[in-house]
C-alpha cells in the first residue's frame, strides 16, 4: 500500500482552481521533494494531505486511510512554517501536551527523550516564549518527531533555520528515511532538499509538471528540473535592461 | 552535534497505535486553555475589570433604591455577565493564532468536537468564576441581599452561562481569522443569544428577589435547557466544517 | 430563459400591484375599529411571510452548499438573504408607521415585530461577516454555518419573544381584529402576496447577477497574480 496517494485532486479558492488534477503516489520509505515556485500549490497540497484542508474534489489516502481519519493523523508529523508550539506554557509542558494528544503511553518520557535530542534538556522548563529562534526551531522538530510518525510532511523546513537546527533536521530526516519513514518536503531551498530526497515532483501554477525519481543530474544542477519542467523565465521588467 | 539515533524499531502500521479517549482528549485540551489562561490571565484580568466597572457604572448611571435593584437584577448580571464573556470568548481560538497552533491541533488525532467542547468548558469555568465574583460584588455596592434562592440561582446561571459559552466558544472559531474579530463576535453572538438570555432574566430576578419558581417561570427553565441542548448539538455538529478549510 | 422570465415577472408585478393597490384604496372600506389605516396590512403582513420564506429558502441553499460545495448555492443564499433583510425591513417599517398611526408610538414591543426585529439583527450578522471574509470558498463555508444558526434561532426566539410579551401586555398591531377579518381581506392579503414575492424575485435575481460577476473578478484576479 502507498503511504501516500492522491488521485485527482483538485483544490478551488472560489473559481480559481489552485490545483489542478494533482495525481500523484509515494512509496513507503521515499522522500519527495515538492518544488515548485509562491503560488504553485505547494503548500495547498501539503494542507490536504495533513488534512488541514479539503479537496475540493479527488481522493487522498495515507496509508490507505482519509487524511481526517484519526488513524491516519495519528500517524503524520507536521513541520510548517510557524512552530505550532504555545509560547506561555514550557518546552517540556508543550511536548507532554502533544505527546498526550497523540496517545502515547508514556509522554513524559517521549517529551524527556526528544528535549535531550534536541539539545533542549536544560531549558525543559523554561517557557517557549523566552527562547531564541534557534531553540523555537528545535522544539519545533521535537514536536514534529514526538510520536513517531510514519510520514513526515515539512513545509519549507529550511528557511528560517540557522546551521544548529538544519544540521539537526537533516540528521533526524536521513534516519528517518533509513528506517523506512515517508518523508514530503516542500522546498525552495534545492540544494539540501534534492540531498535527502529519493523522488522529485514538481507544481507548476497547480498542475504536476514533473514526478518521479531524483535522478544525480538534478542534484549537480540544481535549476536543470525548472529549466525543463517549469514556466518559461518572464522577460525583464521594462527599463531593466542591463 | 551528535544526534542519538531515533528508536530502532522498526516502524509501526497504523492499526496498532493506541487512543486517547474522547473524554481525555476534551480534558487534555480544557486543562491546557485553564493552565495558559491563569498563567497569562490575560483574559480572566480584562473580564473580571471590566464586569465590575460595569456594575459600578450602573449603580452611578441609575442609583437605583434596594427595591429596584432586585427587581431589574436580572437584567442587570446578565448584561454584565454577557459583555464580559465575550472578553472570554474571544480569546478562546484566538489564543491559538500565535505560532499556528491551531494547524496543530487539527492535524492532531483528536475529533473536532473533542476540541471544542474542551474549549467550552474551558470557557465556562472562566466565565463562571468571572460571574461567581461578581455575584458579591453586586450584593455589596447594591446592598442586596441575593442569596435567598441559591441553589435555584446557581442552576440558573450554570443553565444560561453554558449557553453563551457553547454559542460563543462556536462563534470564537469562526471569527478566529477575520480582521475585525473582536467586532464580529459580539455582533454575530449576542443576537443569538437573545432568547438565552432573556430566559435568564426573566428566572434571576424573581430569585434574587427570593420568590419560587412559579409553573409560569418553569417554561423559561425549560426554554433554557432547549436552547443549550440545541446549541450544543449544532456545534458539534458543525464545528468540523468550521475549522478544516 | 432567464431574462424573459424577469421580464415577465416585471410586467406581472406591476400590473397586480397597480391593480391591487387601486382595489385597496378603492373598493375596500375603511375598517370599522382601526380605520384607514388599515389597509397596511396587506403589505406589511405578505412582506413578513416573504422574509420568513427568504430566510427559509437560505438555510436549504446553505445545507445544499455545504453538501456539494457549489458555489452557486452559496450566490442564491446571499442574494436571497439580502431579499429576506429588505423585506424585514419593509415590514418593521410599515409596522412602526401602523403602530404610530393606531397607538401614537412608533414602537411598543409588540411580539411579532420585536421577533422580526432580532431575526433582522441576526442576518444583518450574517451579510456583515460575508464582507469580512475575502476568500469566496471560505466566505461561502462561514456563511452557511451562520444561517444554519440563525435559522435554528428563529423559531426559538418567536416563542420566547411570544412568551415574554404575554407576561408584559402591551398593545398588539394588528392582533385585536387580525384573526376575526372577513374571507375579503383573506383573500387580498394572500393575492397581494403574489407580487410581493415577485418584486422579491426580481431582487434575488438581481443580486444573485452581481454575486456572480464578483466571483469571476475574484478568480480573474487570483489567475492574473499567479502568472
Amino acid at each position: 500500500m502507498k503511504a501516500i496517494e492522491a488521485a485527482g485532486v483538485w483544490k478551488y479558492y472560489g473559481d480559481f482552481p489552485a490545483l489542478r488534477d494533482i495525481s500523484v503516489s509515494v512509496e513507503p520509505g521515499a522522500c519527495l521533494a515538492l518544488l515548485g515556485r509562491n503560488g504553485a500549490g505547494k503548500t495547498t497540497l501539503l494542507k490536504i494531505v495533513a488534512g488541514l484542508s479539503r479537496a475540493a474534489r479527488g481522493r487522498v489516502a495515507i496509508h490507505g486511510a482519509e487524511p481526517r481519519a484519526q488513524a491516519a493523523r495519528r500517524e503524520i508529523g507536521v513541520l510548517g512554517h510557524a512552530i505550532s508550539l504555545y509560547d506561555e506554557l514550557s518546552a517540556l509542558e508543550n511536548l507532554r501536551l502533544f505527546g498526550r494528544i497523540y496517545g502515547l503511553e508514556d509522554p513524559e518520557r517521549a517529551a524527556s527523550e526528544w528535549l535531550e535530542r534536541t539539545g533542549l534538556e536544560r531549558v525543559r522548563d523554561g517557557l517557549v516564549r523566552e527562547f531564541s529562534r534557534g531553540m523555537r526551531q528545535r522544539l519545533a522538530v521535537a514536536r514534529a518527531f514526538l510520536h513517531d510518525p510514519s510520514v513526515l510532511l515539512l513545509d519549507e523546513p529550511f528557511t528560517a533555520l540557522d546551521d544548529r537546527a538544519i544540521a539537526l533536521l537533516q540528521a533526524l530526516l536521513r534516519q528517518a528515511v533509513e528506517q523506512g519513514r515517508t518523508v514530503v518536503i516542500s522546498t525552495h531551498q534545492l540544494r539540501e532538499a534534492l540531498e535527502l530526497a529519493t523522488h522529485v515532483a514538481l507544481l507548476v501554477r497547480g498542475r504536476l509538471a514533473y514526478a518521479g525519481e531524483r535522478t544525480a543530474e538534478m542534484l549537480e544542477d540544481t535549476g536543470w528540473l525548472y529549466r525543463h519542467y517549469g514556466e518559461p523565465q518572464s522577460a525583464p521588467p521594462p527599463g531593466a535592461r542591463g | 552535534m551528535a544526534v542519538p539515533a531515533l528508536r530502532g524499531a522498526p516502524v509501526r502500521t497504523p492499526a496498532r497505535r493506541p487512543r486517547l479517549s474522547f473524554v481525555r482528549q476534551v480534558l487534555t485540551v480544557a486543562s491546557k486553555d485553564l493552565r495558559s489562561e491563569l498563567r497569562t490571565k490575560e483574559a480572566l484580568n480584562s473580564s473580571l475589570a471590566f464586569a465590575l466597572v460595569i456594575l459600578l457604572l450602573f449603580s452611578f448611571a441609575f442609583e437605583p433604591t434596594e427595591a429596584q435593584t432586585r427587581e431589574i437584577s436580572g437584567g442587570l448580571l446578565w448584561l454584565v455577565f454577557a459583555f464580559a464573556g465575550a472578553l472570554i470568548l474571544n480569546r478562546s481560538f484566538a489564543r491559538e493564532l500565535a505560532n499556528d497552533c491551531l494547524d496543530a491541533l487539527i492535524a492532531a488525532p483528536m475529533s473536532g468536537a473533542a476540541l471544542f467542547l474542551g474549549k467550552a468548558l474551558a470557557n465556562f469555568a472562566l466565565l463562571l468564576a468571572v460571574e461567581l465574583v461578581c455575584l458579591p460584588v453586586f450584593g455589596v455596592f447594591y446592598n442586596v441581599h441575593w442569596t435567598g434562592r441559591l441553589p435555584s440561582l446557581l442552576v440558573v446561571i450554570v443553565l444560561g452561562t453554558w449557553g453563551v459559552t457553547v454559542v460563543g466558544t462556536i462563534f470564537s472559531a469562526l471569527t478566529v481569522n477575520l480582521r475585525l474579530r473582536e467586532l464580529m463576535l459580539p455582533m454575530l453572538v449576542y443576537p443569538i443569544l437573545i432568547p438565552c438570555l432573556l430566559a435568564a432574566v426573566q428566572l434571576t430576578s424573581p430569585l434574587v428577589m427570593g420568590q419560587p419558581l412559579t409553573p409560569e417561570l418553569m417554561i423559561w427553565l425549560r426554554l433554557l435547557v432547549v436552547f443549550d441542548v440545541i446549541f450544543t448539538a449544532l456545534a458539534v455538529a458543525l464545528v468540523e466544517t468550521v475549522m478544516v478549510r | 430563459m432567464r431574462d424573459k422570465a424577469v421580464a415577465v415577472s416585471s410586467w406581472l408585478a406591476a400590473l397586480l400591484l397597480a391593480g391591487n393597490l387601486a382595489l385597496i384604496l378603492l373598493v375596500f372600506p375603511d375598517e370599522q375599529e382601526q380605520g384607514p389605516i388599515f389597509r397596511i396590512i396587506f403589505f406589511h403582513v405578505p412582506m413578513a411571510w416573504t422574509a420568513f420564506v427568504a430566510f427559509f429558502a437560505a438555510l436549504i441553499a446553505s445545507i445544499l452548499y455545504l453538501a456539494s460545495k457549489n458555489l452557486r448555492y452559496d450566490a442564491f443564499a446571499a442574494a436571497v438573504t439580502e431579499v429576506g433583510l429588505a423585506f424585514g425591513a419593509a415590514n418593521l417599517l410599515t409596522g412602526m408607521i401602523w403602530g404610530r398611526v393606531i397607538w401614537g408610538a412608533f414602537w411598543v414591543w409588540d411580539p411579532r415585530l420585536t421577533s422580526m426585529l432580532v431575526g433582522w439583527l441576526l442576518y444583518a450578522g450574517y451579510v456583515m461577516l460575508r464582507r469580512a471574509i475575502e476568500e469566496p470558498t471560505e466566505r461561502a463555508r462561514m456563511s452557511a454555518v451562520v444561517s444554519i444558526f440563525a435559522f435554528a434561532d428563529v423559531p426559538i426566539i418567536f416563542f420566547s419573544i411570544q412568551w415574554w410579551r404575554t407576561h408584559h401586555p402591551q398593545p398588539v398591531v394588528w392582533g385585536s381584529s387580525g384573526g376575526h377579518m372577513s374571507p375579503e381581506y383573506w383573500f387580498m392579503l394572500f393575492f397581494n402576496w403574489i407580487p410581493i414575492l415577485l418584486v422579491g424575485y426580481l431582487l434575488l435575481e438581481l443580486r444573485m447577477r452581481q454575486e456572480r460577476l464578483s466571483r469571476e473578478l475574484d478568480a480573474l484576479r487570483r489567475e492574473a497574480h499567479a502568472l
